[in-house]
């Protein structure tokens, strides 16, 4: 560089006087990319489309370098390879997603059926007769009902727990020191892994309850320590957002405090809390290991969260993987058919979160 | 002076005031006692598990020692997180750019949906593709590939697995899960980056990977290892995708491509629990505490991080 600018000679060196390698090059270069990787790959025995995808990809990002390098200049095949490698590492995430993505709506297919939404798997000699003849019997009504009282209770406990936490954070406690000891705290409970919760959950029941106590209600308390923190960090920064020429108009009204959040505050920021509460219930509605814990297993419909155990779909997928069963292949379709579910579940949240996010703005947002 | 200026001190600011409505107070009281809820309940959290776990802590279980116990699932835990970590990290790193700075701009923000999609996708799902998609694929093509050339390291060493229930598939799938968490987070730190550090770098004559390098990339560092610590908190408490994938074994084994491996903290839980009783499940608690404070310590490093931050003078 240095030498650049003091040889006025060498500027017929510097960048945009030389040649450029166009968009057609870098397509050319792309098509002897995948070229050199089916004719590498292809004259072995099982031809593998990931050895094809790994040696297009590294041909690329070489010859792109040696072109740049040839027609431009040092710099600008940096920048190309650059370019290269994000396109590809893109490229590289997308196959592992678009697989999983792939494989549950694949395998879940074989028994998205009625019977699937409306059985469960305590079955009966006639049943099980008709499993063997091949009938498609038995699903995970049960579990789907289990997941619904469970998520629903953590959602009534966590919701109302974490919004008043975010509003004494932002509008009662400024930063006095309890505040400061709670964010901190909201902080460490974050990183509480699913399966500690399911534990102290267990433990806390079991002191209540007796040793080998499971119940829906265990589960819920599990989850609302996983959710509670994170409605409290999600609607805590939607009410900082909200202009305090708000509240200070309301003040100047003579509304009191606690109106003045009710009616300006809250209904200033609710599209971003519930937009924040969705997602929290997304996190949380596939969660498996506190509730396999909490709630464990059981092949038939239980609606009492206060006894019993309680199977939740997260679960089901789990605990008839791992042990299928006589009929192997009949339990590993109900399986799949659980976790495309659970998948469909948690895309239509994240959908809802997203129109709720846009359709509740305040109209001087939109 | 003194006697009107009292009087004035007293209404200036509204809020020092005591709250006198019984709506405020109402609404006030129920606000102040869920924040101490929180704390009451991570106090819970903490007396729970410490009680439950000590009782096992220094006594041996079926002639084992606590530590003994926990040893090897320690070792596995992190080793797991930490490939994982190690792999996801710098692709989380190259998409996060490419979605900010490289893709189309319309492209960018669905790119963006999906990816946080991605990071709901619940783990058992991510288990089950791991052990009936992933697994035979890479136990097929790639496991004997690595044992033919590269046994002579100790982690391609050994017999390769053939059902591909191995520390590597783990540590994959792992990556597959963490990598939409640290991309969420980078995107947003490389997002904002300021304008004008970009423009001037760009003014400059910077091509645009060198104006990431010289603009992004310092602006973003703190963020990116935060989001990676966070990742790395979430592939330590991961359960169920080891617990479905791993074929585990009891000690410390280095290869990564064997049938044996060294459990997790969390998947030995939840493969032990259903069938635990009395003293062993004291114990499960007692690792459950362990697994409880490594994960606080990497949180707590990564909240550190992540509150030193960008400094314009140094960068």
């Amino acid at each position: 560089m240095t030498a650049t600018l003091t040889d006025p000679l060498a500027l017929a060196d510097a960048p945009l006087t030389r040649g450029r390698l166009g968009v057609a090059g870098q397509w050319a270069i792309a098509a002897v990319a995948v070229a050199v990787g089916l004719a590498v790959t292809l004259p072995f025995d099982g031809f593998k489309w990931g050895w094809a995808l790994v040696v297009a990809a590294v041909t690329y990002i070489a010859v792109t370098y040696t072109v740049a390098r040839v027609v431009e200049d040092r710099r600008q095949a940096a920048d190309r390879v650059a370019t290269a490698v994000m396109t590809t590492a893109f490229v590289i995430v997308l196959v592992p997603l678009a697989s999983v993505t792939w494989t549950v709506i694949k395998n879940g297919a074989a028994r998205f059926d009625l019977a699937f939404f409306t059985d469960d798997v305590k079955f009966t000699t006639a049943e099980l007769a008709a499993q063997r003849e091949g009938a498609k019997v038995g699903g995970a009504s049960h579990a789907i009902l289990g997941t619904l009282i469970v998520t629903g209770l953590a959602t009534v406990f966590a919701v109302p727990f974490g919004l008043f936490t975010a509003i004494y954070l932002v509008e009662y406690g400024v930063k006095s020191r309890l505040a400061r000891a709670i964010t901190a705290m909201v902080d460490v409970m974050t990183g509480i892994p699913s399966i500690v919760a399911g534990l102290f959950a267990y433990a806390l029941f079991e002191l209540f309850f007796g040793p080998g106590t499971r119940s829906g209600l265990s589960a819920a308390v599990a989850l609302t320590v996983l959710m509670t923190p994170v409605v409290v960090r999600s609607a805590e920064e939607m009410l900082r957002l909200v202009p305090n020429e708000l509240r200070e108009a309301s003040y100047a009204l003579g509304v009191p405090k606690w109106k003045t959040i009710v009616k300006v505050v809250i209904p200033t920021a609710i599209a971003g809390i519930l937009t924040g509460i969705t997602l929290a219930i997304a996190r949380v509605i596939g969660e498996t290991a506190p509730l396999l814990i909490t709630a464990g297993v059981l092949d038939a419909r239980n609606l009492n969260p206060f006894s019993g155990r309680m199977t939740t779909l997260p679960v089901y997928a789990y605990q008839y993987y791992q042990i299928p069963g006589t009929a192997k292949q009949a339990a590993y379709d109900r399986v799949w058919a659980a976790a495309l579910t659970l998948v469909l579940i948690v895309g239509i949240l994240f959908t809802l979160a997203r129109v709720l996010a846009t359709v509740l703005k305040p109209k001087g947002l939109k | 002076m003194t006697t009107l200026e009292s009087p004035l001190a007293d209404t200036v600011d509204l809020r020092d005031q005591p709250v006198s409505k019984l709506g405020d107070r109402i609404f006030g009281g129920l606000s102040k006692g869920a924040g101490v809820m929180i704390l009451v309940t991570l106090a819970a959290v903490a007396v729970f598990l410490i009680a439950r776990a000590r009782p096992a802590l220094f006594t041996d279980v079926h002639d084992q020692n606590f530590f003994a116990y926990v040893g090897p699932l320690v070792f596995g835990t992190l080793l797991a997180a930490l490939l994982a970590l190690l792999i996801a990290t710098p692709v989380a790193v190259a998409v996060a750019l490419y979605i900010t700075h490289y893709a189309p701009k319309a492209l960018a923000q669905t790119l963006g949906y999906f990816v946080d999609l991605l990071a709901a996708i619940p783990s058992v799902v991510y288990g089950l593709w791991g052990i009936t998609v992933f697994a035979p694929v890479v136990s097929r093509d790639v496991y004997p590939f690595l044992n033919d050339y590269f046994s002579w390291l100790p982690f391609f060493s050994g017999t390769a697995s053939t059902s591909g229930r191995t520390m590597l598939t783990v540590a994959f799938v792992l990556a597959v899960m963490i990598l939409p968490i640290i991309t969420a987070i980078s995107r947003e730190v490389f997002r904002q980056t300021p304008r004008l550090h970009e423009e001037a770098s760009l003014a400059l004559g910077a091509t645009r990977w060198e104006m990431i390098r010289q603009a992004v990339l310092p602006y973003g560092r703190s963020g990116v290892i935060s989001g990676a610590m966070l990742g790395l908190g979430r592939a330590l408490g991961e359960t169920m995708a080891v617990a479905i994938i791993l074929s585990p074994a009891n000690g410390y084994f280095w290869s990564l491509i064997t049938n044996q491996n060294s459990n997790t903290i969390a998947a030995n839980i939840a493969l032990k629990f259903p069938e635990s009783t009395g003293i062993e499940i004291n114990r499960l608690v007692a690792t459950g505490l362990v697994l409880f404070v490594i994960t606080f310590g990497v949180n707590a490093l990564a909240r550190r991080i992540a509150n030193t931050g960008f400094n314009g003078a140094e960068g």
